[in-house]
């Protein structure tokens, strides 16, 4: 039997079951939801060292909550399906809580199992859990979908939306904070699994688009808040150094990718040595830096340091560019591979022995100072509103200024007539060729520009680090960056932050799995490539161009070009 | 054959030369697709190419726009030779539509129009993220124009509807008004009418009509005969690579040999009017 016949028949029988039982959905969805917070306040495990704390009745704590917090959720899209909005599919939504809710009980009794000697300390919350969370599933498939209208979306007051923002970021500031204290590695995975199953379920469900809707309406109120709160961070932290430093990572790689994503998301150039651009300007940084290593006699100001790790990165950019722009897609590919391969090398080798005496070899330049500017030293803790703010909290805000920087070149670069250009060059080269677009001269900006950001970030890299060496620019950092931007969303911001803060922080929070760090990474991005080939964030025009049928999507972007004419 | 060209007359063909092809010769290995082909294209003409399937209208096309480069002969504008780089062509003064629609299929109408001012402004990275008052005014006069041009085409309604999700004839409307936002002196047409209805056929004439009112030579590539015996002041039918007949349309319309190339020829010949082949 072949398989569409097999698929077939799974769509025959769905569609029959929900002929005779879909009106019971809803209810389904109620009584699920009902359950699952029901067992949030159930004893789960008689002892009281797993997971945290979660033997008591009628005190819910770690992963308790999490499940009514499933079970909350499965209710709102169980009263939801029963009023019928059209710019709402509950439906897709409670498949995909309820989806989440089960692998999550199941995670939770194996962790249970794994964590003691076996199923046989579980006590009653987790199997009432389980009940709930196949009801939620099963009332999910019961609902036929929905072709989501998205001309219906209710339009609120521009106050209402912008309060709707500041609270929706308020309460991420709130979970980050919370994410980060977790310090129980199986709670932080059912946590991060909480957190995946409540979005995807209402992504799918046609809330997130509506969000996004409510963004571009009030794009400016939106990035200040974004801002205020990235800035709030630190303060959440009371002094502590540990999710700081992680902090710091994130930034840096987060500010790294997103010049990556203006050469390959804006450009739509395969950039595989972007990373030697970052290793340019943290070596720059290095030589012109105060260290007794450093190889340079000059010591300017920081501020020309920046500038030179821009200029020289860049000037490396149109180096590599030139020549190997006037190929496209796979060779540019590999010409920036071998690059950055040569830049590693270069590095490595540039001793005094090989040649002349710039890096140090191997050994790197170490003991690079921490900055200073106007004798306000980023090596020491300053007291702020009570809050001690340590050394990684002054680079945090220095590297928080870094990003909004490239943010906004980025931005403003994608809605100019540059950025048109390079849209015309995605869409189809020889044309825009033939309607005056200099392709070439476009492709090696998008080069020159990316490589000088990346350089600016490297020289305060070289600084946040205090030693820089030729190992810490292997092409697997490359990929990394270029994970990233593929996760996160190519072409856009906000993609880019959250692939970036995906990559750093999961490893470092799932110390256990780490050997298993780049297997996870791999099956990841092949999931992705086979479910969501343009991101988790991904830009309106990106999403069209891969999915060229999606008339949904068509006429989702529709509307939002026509909102922005308005 | 008879054919009415009351819409045609009237209008004053200015003295200078726009383009001139000369002897102009395309090579692809054995296969002469364009054989010593000379064309003069005056201020305010329209001239029109004929020719059978494969007879190398659309690769002379692509000698004149730079995207091949000629084997021999020489193409120039206004009276300077024009570089074999399609950039400089268009900098130079001729734009292009395309014989299969080559819209950016996922920008709004006004952003393809948009697209082909660019050759036309000169705001690059460091204005355009300082946003410095020549950009915001460049920016509005690109924004403006491109406007202004859809509301000649027809299309003023339909600013930001995605290209691909214009009707067909208006996906042709569109390509030329982002041809026009070139600035160009001479616009060259490949097959600006294939796939529509009679009255589509008919705006798109008196669209040309208007444009060259405005003082633009246009050359058209087109099978439909009526339409081209209508619009254009001369015809050119190409037939294996070389011109066979020249002449007013009245002329090349009588004309035996034409006749003959399209109905009694055997034409065999190359498949050429594939645009990637280069």
């Amino acid at each position: 039997m072949s398989t569409s016949t097999l698929s077939e028949r799974r769509d025959d029988v769905l569609h029959a079951l929900r002929e005779k039982y879909g009106p019971l959905a809803p209810f389904l969805a109620i009584a699920g939801g009902a359950v699952l917070v029901v067992s949030g306040l159930l004893s789960w495990s008689h002892i009281d060292r797993v997971l945290q704390n979660i033997s008591v009745r009628f005190w819910p704590a770690g992963i308790q909550i999490y499940a009514m917090v499933l079970g909350v959720v499965a209710l709102v899209l169980g009263v939801l399906l029963l009023r019928k909005t059209p710019w709402l599919d509950p439906g897709r939504g409670l498949r995909a809580t309820g989806t989440a809710a089960v692998v999550f009980v199941a995670m939770a009794l194996l962790a249970i199992g794994v964590t003691t000697d076996g199923l046989i300390n579980a006590n009653e919350g987790g199997w009432v859990a389980l009940v709930g969370a196949v009801l939620v599933v099963a009332a999910g498939y019961l609902t036929a979908p929905v072709d989501l209208d998205v001309h219906a979306w209710p339009r609120l007051s521009s106050t209402l939306e912008i309060v709707i923002i500041v609270v929706a970021l308020a309460a991420l500031l709130f979970l980050t904070a919370y994410t980060l204290d977790m310090d129980d590695s199986w709670t932080f995975f059912l946590l991060i699994l909480t957190i995946l199953g409540v979005v995807v379920a209402l992504l799918t469900a046609g809330f997130g688009e509506y969000i996004g809707f409510i963004g571009q309406n009030n794009r400016r109120p939106l990035v200040l808040a974004a801002f205020l709160v990235a800035f709030l961070f630190p303060f959440t932290q009371g002094g502590s150094s540990a999710n700081m430093s992680i902090a710091v990572q994130i930034l840096i790689f987060a500010a790294t990718a997103l010049g990556l994503n203006i050469v390959v998301g804006l450009a739509g150039l395969l950039d595989l040595g972007y990373i030697a651009f970052l290793g340019t300007g943290a070596y720059v940084g290095a030589m012109l830096s105060n260290s007794a290593f450093a190889t340079v006699g000059w010591k300017p100001p920081f501020f020309v340091v920046m500038l030179c790790g821009m200029v020289v990165a860049s000037i490396f950019g149109l180096v590599i560019g030139s020549p190997t722009l006037r190929v496209s897609g796979d060779y540019l590919a590999i010409v920036t591979l071998g690059f950055g391969e040569i830049f590693r090398l270069a590095m490595f080798n540039l001793d005094g022995n090989t040649g002349p005496d710039l890096t140090n070899g191997p050994n790197g330049i170490p003991g690079i100072p921490d900055l200073n500017f106007f004798g306000f030293d980023f090596g020491e803790t300053h007291t702020l509103a009570g809050v001690p703010l340590g050394r990684f909290s002054n680079y945090y805000f220095l590297l928080l200024l870094l990003i909004g920087v490239v943010i906004l070149v980025f931005a403003r670069l994608n809605d100019s007539r540059i950025g048109r250009g390079w849209v015309a060059i995605r869409e189809d080269e020889r044309a825009a060729e033939a309607m005056g677009v200099n392709v070439f001269g476009l492709k090696l900006l998008a080069f020159a520009v990316g490589a000088s950001l990346a350089g600016l970030a490297g020289t305060i890299k070289a600084h946040q680090d205090t030693s820089v060496t030729p190992d810490q620019y292997i092409f697997l950092e490359s990929a990394f960056l270029l994970a990233a931007v593929v996760l996160g969303g190519m072409g856009t911001v906000a993609g880019v932050l959250v692939g970036a803060t995906i990559l750093k922080l999961l490893p470092e929070k799932l110390r256990e799995v780490n050997e298993y760090r780049l297997m996870a990474f791999g099956l990841l991005l092949v999931l992705m490539m086979r479910f969501r080939p343009e991101g988790l964030v991904p830009s309106k025009r990106r999403q069209l161009e891969f999915h060229e049928e999606d008339e949904h999507l068509v006429d989702l972007a529709q509307t939002e070009h026509l909102e922005e004419a308005k | 054959m008879t054919v009415t060209e009351t819409e045609n007359q009237g209008h004053h063909v200015g003295d200078k030369v726009v383009l001139e092809a000369s002897d102009v010769t395309m090579r692809f290995g054995g296969l002469t697709a364009v054989d010593t082909v000379s064309m003069q294209v005056r201020e305010g003409e329209i001239v029109g190419l004929i020719g059978p399937n494969g007879a190398g209208k659309t690769t002379f096309f692509n000698c004149l726009t730079g995207l091949y480069i000629p084997t021999e002969g020489r193409v120039t504008l206004n009276g300077a030779q024009l570089p074999p780089k399609p950039l400089k062509v268009v900098r130079a003064g001729m734009a292009r539509t395309f014989q299969n629609i080559r819209l950016f299929a996922n920008m709004t109408a006004l952003e393809n129009v948009m697209v082909g001012r660019y050759c036309r402004t000169s705001s690059m990275a460091l204005t355009s993220i300082l946003r410095g008052p020549k950009f915001r005014r460049e920016e509005k006069a690109t924004r403006a124009r491109a406007q202004e041009l859809l509301e000649y085409v027809g299309l003023g309604r339909s600013t930001e509807v995605l290209a691909r999700n214009l009707p067909y004839g208006d996906q042709r409307r569109l390509e030329i008004a982002r041809a026009l936002a070139t600035d160009p002196q001479l616009l060259l047409l490949d097959e600006p009418t294939a796939g529509m209805n009679p009255r589509e056929t008919e705006e798109t004439m008196q669209l040309i009509f208007k444009i060259r009112e405005s003082g633009l030579a246009v050359v058209v590539i087109e099978h439909d005969m009526r339409f081209i015996f209508t619009l254009c002041d001369r015809v050119l039918c190409l037939v294996r690579g070389s011109v066979l007949v020249e002449g007013t349309p009245a002329e090349v319309q009588s004309d035996p040999r034409v006749i003959e190339a399209y109905i009694g020829g055997d034409d065999t010949d190359e498949d050429e009017d594939e645009e990637e082949h280069a």
